[in-house]
């Protein structure tokens, strides 16, 4: 009896171990893209973008920094015996600093942006009265957080963010030639040096230049990540020092001059309009009227309870390179009247698309979809260029110069897009014929031009004019994006084609400067 | 005293998790059991994190479905089930299309190391092992309208269970082990976005108690399940859609009952109700199922004596 007793024991416990070992022998090791991105070792160091064309400094020493010690001085070898003292013991975690970083500051820093963006890019819930908050810079830690990086307030932050580094780098390269002091590791050969080296002058530090802007525009752009913002900041630094590749003093100099250039930003954001491009109760109704007037349906939101249209006004926010009637000059000719025949076909099209169930179209829906929490189209497109730029090895000046004219590009199409949409107040495909559903949400805005189309062309046309191997690539995915409103249901096929049409005249401006800023 | 009609008998549908046969019942050697079962599940208010809200852009959101069922005696201590659903969900209000599609395979092993009888009271425990699987390619990115979250399953769990006379109950717990999933995106944020298609499921345990009567021809009895997401999962952020690898916590409450004819004795009626009392990033859902199961005696068709 005893012995039948342990001899069930024993079976027990056998089964058990080998369930535990199965459940545990599975592995969950993820590897994600970004992760194996090569450190960065520019082809061309761009030792001249110090003369390419910036977007609001007036000349690249508009703002000065201070004459750098000499490298023959025991100040300077203060700085070098800094580097020396951490490098005595570096840590795992230092390691993985140096490894982050080492793949380039522009691109980091547009990652850390997009993870920014998706956090906030939540629309607020409602009041129990049924009327919605809006997030308010003054007070930005109440609910709703400040902002609601929906996608016209993703596009012009990246726009911001990416035009400031841009300008901040240009007066970095400048005063890299000016001052032209060696890097630590050209000065002392014995240093180590855990980076790619570079030819370039290192005063002042490009990767402290780039910091030393963008926390200046991220405090304004996301207030509530501030602390967030400060220790990916602080690990930049360290990293610059650790690796060998500057000295203290060559990443102060590139924060204070970053710091300044990024006042000159914050100035512009404060008064290009898109501070009042929420609206007012009065302006949303008489988007309405207006529309009504007109003799055509106007848009409702079928959100329940109904909220606010997004940003009414965002086609009146200041773009860096279209003008007012440039805008006025690129807007599509309206829609089909929805009594019109052609409408009718139209809707009955998206209607058949969200009765299909086809499993490659919800797929397309799904990929594209850059819904809440995500970085929104425009973030997505800075996904997509920054995965092709890895593989081009620019320089950090040349990165944030295209990443720049993408993402301006970008910022005139959410501008010209959203002209369009509240000129027209047409409505979305499920409003005219509630038996459409859909497979993603229904943005809450008009539907003429759709916003993917018009993101998607303007990305692809500034994408393909910097690597025109891939333009079919582009162009595909471009219409992939645009084609995903359709199936899922939540734009006619109107909003995408005039959309893809208007992203590409926009697209056409950046590419326009693109040839005459000096890079090229 | 485990009984000869007993058949698959107790689903357990934790918010899209594939069912579990988790009672402690066993089939006698070659008999082989078979059936259908109908369920309908649905909410109106679900927790958003610890929130509980309703949604007015979702309406009330339902399953429903079929699941086709199996089990086989392999010894009298030795089981295997099987079972596969087809599901669609549904929401009530707002525009958003349902899913429908065949769910995910089960397979489990029941295995019986011990068992004894003193006086009117037996003593079993009860080792499972159950392996799931998707059968289609549907989404699982698409909640809370997807009908399942597509990883595939290992689960073991351990039950014990004690009769006195008519009376019973069942304890058992689980470890659910959840391999990563790809979904159609190439990228998700959780706390900072990952570029990937990939994402890792956090892992589950469930606690299940069940109390009741039990005979040849009735058994009916109460349930308290516990379902708790492991460490990995997040909370569904504010006003926001869920993501399959949230942290999905249920605590149920539920009756089952199944009976089986005595004029025609392979043929059984199972039933049951359940709701879920309090949960994290789940629907409070409440939910049914009936189904018939058929039970036939590959050695000898006489042999339906008890043990």
């Amino acid at each position: 009896m005893k012995n039948n007793i342990k001899k069930i024991v024993f079976k027990s416990l056998l089964l058990l171990l080998v369930g535990l070992g199965l459940i545990h022998s599975c592995n969950d090791e993820i590897t994600e893209r970004n992760d194996q991105f090569p450190k960065l070792n520019p082809t061309n160091t761009d030792a001249l973008a110090g003369t390419w064309k910036p977007y609001l400094l007036t000349a690249p020493d508009e703002f000065s920094i201070d004459v750098p010690v000499a490298t023959n001085t025991p100040a300077y070898t203060r700085e070098i015996n800094e580097i020396k003292s951490f490098q005595v013991s570096i840590t795992d975690e230092q390691r993985n600093i140096i490894n982050y970083w080492s793949v380039g500051s522009i691109l980091r820093w547009n990652e850390i942006m997009r993870t920014l963006v998706a956090r906030h890019n939540r629309p607020p819930y409602q009041n129990e009265d049924g009327t919605y908050p809006a997030p308010s810079p003054a007070n930005p830690f109440a609910y709703p957080q400040f902002p609601f990086s929906n996608p016209p307030y993703a596009a012009r932050a990246y726009a911001y963010v990416s035009a400031a580094q841009y300008d901040a780098l240009i007066a970095a390269w400048h005063y890299k030639k000016l001052y032209n002091r060696a890097a630590p590791y050209t000065v002392d050969p014995t240093l180590q040096v855990l980076i790619p080296k570079s030819t370039l002058p290192s005063y002042p530090s490009e990767d402290a230049v780039v910091t030393g802007v963008t926390i200046e525009l991220l405090k304004l752009l996301f207030p509530t990540e501030i602390a967030y913002v400060n220790k990916k900041a602080e690990e930049e630094k360290l990293y610059r020092i650790i690796s060998g590749a500057n000295v203290r003093s060559d990443i102060d100099a590139g924060i204070i001059l970053g710091r300044k250039v990024a006042a000159k930003f914050i100035a512009r954001a404060s008064t290009d309009g898109a501070g009042a491009a929420i609206g007012t109760p009065a302006i949303w109704a008489q988007l309405e009227s207006q529309t009504a007037a007109k003799g055509e349906i106007p848009w409702k939101s079928l959100e329940k309870p109904a909220r606010p249209p997004m940003l009414p006004l965002f086609g009146k926010v200041k773009s860096f390179l279209m003008s007012e009637a440039d805008i006025v000059a690129n807007r599509p000719p309206a829609p089909p009247t929805t009594k019109s025949d052609a409408f009718a076909k139209e809707l009955a099209e998206i209607k058949k698309y969200s009765q299909d169930n086809s499993r490659k179209h919800l797929e397309i829906v799904s990929f594209w979809a850059d819904g809440v929490d995500t970085s929104t189209p425009p973030g997505h497109w800075n996904a997509i260029a920054a995965e092709s730029f890895v593989q081009q090895q620019y320089s950090e000046v040349r990165w944030a110069r295209n990443m720049a004219l993408l993402n301006i590009a970008m910022m005139d199409a959410a501008i010209s897009c959203w002209d369009a949409k509240y000129t027209y107040f047409n409505p979305r495909p499920c409003q005219m014929d509630p038996s459409i559903k859909t497979t993603t949400g229904v943005p809450n805005f008009p539907a003429y031009v759709s916003g993917h189309s018009t993101f998607s062309a303007a990305a692809c046309a500034v994408l393909s004019h910097f690597i025109p191997a891939k333009k079919d690539e582009y162009e595909a995915m471009a219409t992939e994006a645009s084609n995903s409103r359709m199936y899922g249901a939540i734009h006619y096929r109107s909003d995408c084609e005039k959309g893809l049409e208007l992203g590409k005249k926009v697209g056409g401006f950046a590419v326009a400067r693109a040839v005459t800023d000096g890079a090229e | 005293m485990r009984k000869l009609y007993t058949c698959c008998l107790l689903l357990i549908s934790i918010m899209m998790s594939a069912q579990t046969d988790i009672d402690a019942l066993m089939m006698n050697k070659n008999n082989f059991c078979f059936g259908a079962v109908y369920q309908y599940s649905s909410w109106e208010k679900y927790w958003e994190g610890t929130f509980k809200r309703e949604n007015l852009n979702l309406g009330t959101v339902s399953t429903k479905g079929v699941a086709a069922m199996c089990a086989y005696g392999i010894t009298d201590k030795l089981n295997f089930l099987f079972s596969i659903p087809y599901l669609e969900t549904n929401a009530t209000a707002g525009t958003m299309k349902g899913q429908k599609g065949m769910q995910d395979l089960v397979l489990t092993v029941k295995y019986i190391p011990f068992e004894k009888t003193v006086d009117n009271t037996t003593y079993s425990l009860f080792v499972l092992g159950s392996y799931s699987m998707p059968t289609s390619d549907y989404t699982a990115d698409y909640l809370p309208l997807s009908i399942g979250l597509r990883s595939k399953t290992g689960t073991l769990r351990l039950m014990g269970d004690v009769q006195v006379r008519n009376f019973f109950t069942t304890l058992s717990a689980a470890y659910i082990k959840r391999s990563n999933i790809k979904i159609d995106r190439n990228s998700y944020l959780t706390d900072e976005i990952h570029y990937t298609n990939e994402v890792n499921m956090p892992d589950v345990m469930n606690f299940n108690l069940r109390l009741g009567y039990r005979s040849n021809w009735l058994i009916a009895e109460a349930i308290i399940d516990h379902t708790i997401t492991q460490s990995g999962g997040f909370d569904i952020t504010k006003n926001n859609m869920p993501f399959p690898s949230n942290t999905m916590n249920a605590f149920k409450l539920g009756l089952n009952a199944k009976y089986t004819l005595k004029k025609i004795p392979e043929l059984a009626i199972v039933g049951g109700y359940n709701v879920v009392t309090e949960g994290r990033n789940v629907g409070e859902a409440t939910s049914f199922y009936g189904g018939l199961f058929y039970l036939i005696n590959f050695k000898n068709k006489n042999n339906q004596d008890e043990k």
